[in-house]
């Protein structure tokens, strides 16, 4: 990355991260949903401490995938809807590295909020500490993975109207390995087995979705736009 | 083999065969309907060679 | 050579083309289905552990075998539009859609019927069934995004780009679900794993795979010539081709 590039980088992690944080319901809400859907199931298994233990790992993160995904349409829709995305593609600097910027900005506003909450959650659905830690470091690296593979899903859907529905369409698939590995390895390490396996296969997707994601994610947005 | 036995199927009739007609139905189906879409189209190209031939 | 391409590629050109091969075609897939069901259907043995279910095989597994085919055809042909902006790649990646869902769906249903007997419920998380099911949400969404987008030609992009993350998140997705289900092993033998065929069993299913690529051929081109057709109805070599019908 050139020196200029890497201060628009800066430029755009400010500016992004400063309106996200004015817009209180774009980072307050999805963590709301993340709390009030998990309490959910309680209600609807019946509060026995060990089946709740036993399914806590799944039903955080599937309920952090769905709270990641209903945040995301902030990233690019009102930038969109000004016009400035169109600025930021025809403007001077690379647009993957834009589009780097809004993807982290993203995660800074959503998965570390998602991840620091988990305890919380993790101690209502009577999942032990160990469990906790391991679950913090799933989301650690798992929630970054939904911020980028989620943005290709909202950079190919930011022109339709009402596309949020499409989007879950879209990502939720993509979505599975993240989960997959992500409650597997609370569930494995509860089993007191070894988790390296599980955290190493999550960071190698994680490699892989910061190389690839940002540049489908690039290349969607000159067609949405 | 006589064909009651060939239908019975080994007594798997119900699964065997409800695998292959459904199966047998929509492979048909992805047939049918593009020849149909196909006439659809050519009507309508004669149609308007018709229109502008006469003109 | 590039000038080589584009006219071989052209509209015209394939239309006439494939004008010629699809009886051969059509032929050759209804030869291909007959030879493939007499074989699978009567001739073949039975398996002596799963009985006659197991002539399910014959349909479930080139079913399955086609509908990741299918994909990979789908965004390859995306890939090739992305890049060099040709129509007639476009057209063939908008055709595979329909019918590589239709191919995924048949696996997975196929795939449910002949679990019945052999674990005694329609439905279970067995790798192979719900890796197909993944695969079918990913046709779902690719369906889904292309009809949502009104301006055809960014569709036809946006829905290339989505087949591509598709085609990158397969691998990965496959062995996930290899993983998951591993380390939540049901008793089950897997359907279809057919671990070493014996060649009388063999044989028709890979006559049978044969006839389900002919198939497809022969469907995709039906599709894309009706596309074809449509987008260029008003040019002068549409009237020409079809004038004396």
């Amino acid at each position: 990355m050139t020196n200029t590039s890497l201060k628009a980088f800066n430029a755009m992690v400010r500016r992004d991260f400063t309106l996200a944080l004015r817009n209180k319901s774009e980072w307050a809400n999805p963590l709301f949903f993340f709390i009030l859907a998990c309490s959910l199931f309680p209600l609807g298994i019946g509060p026995e401490p060990n089946t709740l233990e036993k399914i806590a790992p799944g039903i955080i993160w599937v309920t952090a995938l769905l709270a990641a995904m209903l945040s995301l349409d902030g990233v690019f829709r009102s930038d969109f809807e000004d016009g400035s995305l169109e600025q930021q593609i025809l403007g001077p600097h690379p647009f993957t590295v834009l589009v780097y910027a809004k993807i982290l900005v993203h995660w800074l506003i959503t998965g570390i909020p998602l991840m620091l909450l988990s305890p919380l959650l993790g101690v209502i659905l009577h999942l032990p500490a160990d469990g906790i830690i391991l679950l913090m470091i799933s989301l650690l690296l798992g929630t970054p993975v939904l911020s980028l593979i989620g943005s290709i899903g909202v950079a190919l859907t930011v022109g339709i109207k009402r596309g949020g529905m499409l989007l879950s369409l879209l990502i939720l698939p993509l979505y599975i390995p993240v989960l997959i590995f992500g409650a597997g390895a609370v569930d494995v390490g509860l089993g007191g087995l070894d988790t390296s396996g599980h955290f190493l296969l999550m960071a190698a997707i994680l490699v892989l979705a910061i190389t690839l994601a940002p540049l489908a994610t690039a290349a969607a947005l000159k067609v949405s736009v | 083999m006589s064909l009651n036995e060939f239908f019975y199927m080994g007594g798997y009739a119900f699964h065997v065969w409800t695998s292959y007609g459904l199966t047998l139905l929509l492979l048909v189906l992805h047939i049918v309907l593009p020849i149909r879409r196909r006439k659809q189209l050519l009507r309508r190209i004669h149609k308007t060679i018709k229109r502008e031939s006469a003109s | 050579m590039w000038k080589a391409i584009k006219r071989l590629t052209s509209f015209k050109n394939f239309y006439r083309f494939s004008g010629k091969l699809l009886p051969w075609f059509g032929a050759i897939t209804l030869v291909l289905f007959l030879t493939g069901l007499y074989w699978g259907l009567v001739i073949a043995p039975i398996d002596y552990l799963q009985k006659d279910s197991y002539r399910i095989l014959y349909i479930h597994v080139p079913a399955a075998w086609m509908s990741l085919f299918v994909y990979i055809v789908m965004a390859a042909s995306g890939a090739i539009h992305l890049v060099w902006k040709t129509k007639l790649s476009e057209v063939i990646a908008n055709s595979c859609a329909p019918i590589g869902a239709t191919f995924t769906f048949l696996a997975l249903v196929t795939g449910a019927i002949w679990g019945q007997p052999t674990w005694g419920t329609w439905w279970v998380w067995d790798a192979r069934l719900t890796s197909e099911l993944v695969l079918l949400f990913l046709y779902i969404g690719y369906m889904a995004l292309h009809s949502a987008i009104e301006d055809r030609a960014s569709a036809a992009r946006a829905a290339a780009i989505l087949a591509i993350v598709g085609l990158v998140n397969i691998p990965i997705i496959h062995f996930s679900v290899n993983w998951w289900f591993t380390l939540h092993q049901v008793a089950s033998i897997s359907v279809g794993k057919g671990s070493s065929l014996h060649p009388s069993m063999y044989w028709p299913l890979m006559v049978m795979t044969a006839a389900f690529k002919f198939y497809f051929a022969t469907v995709l081109m039906m599709t894309a010539r009706n596309e074809i057709l449509e987008r260029d109805q008003n040019s002068n070599w549409v009237r020409e081709e079809e004038k004396n019908l």
